[in-house]
């Protein structure tokens, strides 16, 4: 075939259907690429961590109010152990070493400059940048929580579940609120993401991006714990993320949930809207 | 307006103090193959990027393809192929997946073609063979290949190449001459960026001259190197007489050196140069008439100075 056939006879070009291939590509190169691959090898060592040092060591039943001393009665709670455990700073680290490459790791090699003379539009670049980091977050905790899952109901069973109020369910509805709580995770990680994606358009540098996500994971922590600074709590980005437990409520707790899916979805918006009022017009000279 | 793939007018760029493009009013007819020669650091990328939406200018505006800039850019970069400062890709994909993920956030590109036209693209720059090699692995002028197969992924009517021939080996300088030449056949406008001159003279129609942030001069080439008339060069071994001789015809900037006269022949007839001398008895071994080179025109257009201006 002569390549002259396919390349060359200008004409208009016209516009396809609004598809989901920038979307998927986007995601091949996120889910293709080695270092995040070893990072949810990582994420998933936590879990079965767990339930191994908990099937060696002796059982000292009825300490504390934690998954991990309910873990030998349910193999589930291995999943929301790992949970809890992964939020402080696994799970948010790998959502915020994605974020800050978003856009920064992009303009860093110098790709960027690629993109936007395709054209892709500033406005969906965000966009789609948003939406895989989204995606990307779901997928790191239900990673999490599903390797918790088996791992735990493959050593410890699993069967009726015992709530935290003290209410028996079958394992049908124990998998669906374990579902719940991971979906609850997965969005308020993305938040965090949001944050990182709006850093990511300020600087060229995606360790830097990442770097600073972690440190507002941190900060938002430890300000938490200060009760001082009471009133500011609830507006903390990770303030309602250990309310992911009261999906194990009989009936589930809606109320702290709901609070912490709206701080999340507040977060994304608007620093989406940040990330585009600083990138809509940047200089891209990198 | 409408014959001009890229008009722009006062185009400005302003980068805190320094003015990196002032007021440059670039002139690209449909169809030309126009070079953009300057010096490092003279403005050249700084523009392309203003041409092609990734910077802002500070004042000024342009169109290209005859559409206003930036109010069409989604119409008119479709048809616009592009090579800023070198070749950017992934380095952990290879070459051919580097190209799919161009091609994947194209909303103008059909998805059932993309492996022809990576293919043709690919075979195009020579690149077929090495297609599956990581980029991390490419060399140089690889990458340089590559970069440039990007801009042919889809029928283009103009193409924006900023310096193209940068790290390629004499063949893929001559194949990059050729496709030049093919896509201006094909009726393609290109503005090619490059400070390789004897590279510009062979494939460029036009050429434009950059220097400290202004456009010098611009025009088809013939009307740019006719500012510069040509020279006659005497070879004898009597060049005071020589000299004397050509200044009596009425040569100007008349030069004598070691075995050689030199000067403008201005309006004066060529032909009757070698006679004039004969028949003074100065004897002629050599003679020609010389056009100066474009480097010639370019250093005296630019200046002699190896520093880069800051
Ligand atoms: N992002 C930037 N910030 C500040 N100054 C810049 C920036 N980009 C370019 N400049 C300055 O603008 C001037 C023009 O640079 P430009 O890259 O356009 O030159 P060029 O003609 O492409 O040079 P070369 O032939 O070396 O590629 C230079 O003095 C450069 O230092
Ligand atoms: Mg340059």
């Amino acid at each position: 075939m002569s390549a002259a056939d396919v390349s060359i006879a200008p004409a208009e070009r016209p516009l396809r259907h609004i598809s989901a291939r920038f979307l998927r590509s986007e995601l091949r190169l996120i889910f293709g690429r080695r270092r995040n691959q070893a990072g949810m090898g990582i994420l998933a060592v936590v879990p079965i961590i767990i339930a191994i040092a908990v099937k060696v060591s002796t059982p000292r039943p009825g300490r504390g109010p934690d998954f991990l001393s309910s873990i030998t009665s349910n193999g589930l709670f291995v999943a929301l152990a790992a949970l809890s455990i992964e939020l402080g700073l696994f799970l948010p680290l790998a959502v915020g070493t994605i974020a800050g490459d978003s856009v920064a790791g992009e303009a860093n090699i110098g790709t960027l400059r690629y993109l936007l003379t395709v054209p892709v539009h500033r406005t969906r670049l965000l966009a789609v940048k948003l939406a895989a980091i989204t995606i990307f977050s779901l997928v790191a905790t239900v990673w999490v929580s599903l390797v918790g899952a088996v791992v735990g109901v493959a050593l410890f069973g699993g069967g009726e579940m015992t709530l935290l109020s003290g209410t028996q369910i079958g394992m049908g509805s124990a998998v669906l609120r374990l579902a719940m709580a991971t979906l609850y995770l997965g969005l308020c990680f993305a938040s965090l993401g949001a944050i990182g994606l709006f850093i990511s358009t300020l600087t060229e540098q995606p360790i830097g991006a990442t770097i600073a996500v972690v440190i507002i994971n941190v900060l938002s922590f430890i300000l938490d714990s200060i009760p001082q600074l009471s009133w500011l709590h609830e507006w903390l980005p990770t303030h309602w993320w250990m309310s992911f437990g009261d999906v194990l409520r009989d009936p589930v707790a809606w109320g702290d949930l709901t609070r912490g899916l709206l701080t999340a979805a507040g977060y994304m918006l608007v620093f989406w809207l940040a990330a585009w009022a600083r990138f809509s017009d940047k200089d891209v000279t990198g | 307006m409408e014959n001009l793939a890229v008009a722009t007018s006062g185009l400005t760029k302003r980068f805190h103090q320094q003015v990196a493009v002032n007021a440059v009013d670039l002139l690209v007819p449909r169809g030309a193959v126009y070079g953009f020669l300057g010096p490092n650091g003279s403005g050249k990328t700084t523009t392309i990027r203003m041409l092609l939406g990734l910077i802002r200018p500070t004042a000024g505006h342009h169109r290209l393809l005859g559409k206003a800039m930036p109010d069409h850019t989604g119409n008119v970069l479709p048809l616009v192929g592009s090579l800023v400062e070198g070749p950017a890709f992934h380095p952990y994909l290879s070459a051919r997946a580097n190209l799919v993920r161009l091609d994947s956030v194209d909303r103008h590109a059909d998805p059932r073609t993309t492996k022809v036209r990576i293919d043709g693209a690919l075979d195009r720059v020579g690149l077929l063979a090495a297609a599956d090699k990581k980029y991390r692995a490419y060399s140089l002028g690889m990458r340089q290949r590559l970069a440039i197969a990007g801009t042919l992924l889809a029928p283009r009517e103009l193409l924006v190449l900023d310096e193209p021939t940068n790290g390629l080996d004499p063949q893929g300088t001559r194949e990059v001459r050729h496709l030049i030449g093919s896509l201006a056949d094909d009726g393609a406008t290109v503005l090619i960026s490059s400070h390789l001159l004897s590279e510009v003279e062979q494939v460029c129609t036009h050429i434009g001259v950059m220097h400290v942030g202004s456009l010098l001069t611009q025009g088809p080439i013939a009307q740019v190197r006719a500012v510069s008339e040509p020279k006659a060069r005497v070879v004898t071994d009597r060049p005071q007489d020589a000299a004397r001789v050509l200044r009596g015809l009425g040569l100007t900037d008349v030069v004598a050196e070691p075995g050689l006269a030199v000067g403008t022949v201005g309006a004066v007839a060529a032909e009757k140069i070698v006679m004039a001398l004969v028949q003074d008895g100065v004897p002629v071994t050599g003679f020609a008439l010389e056009r100066p080179s474009l480097e010639d025109l370019f250093v005296s257009l630019t200046g002699e100075g190896f520093n880069v201006s800051g």
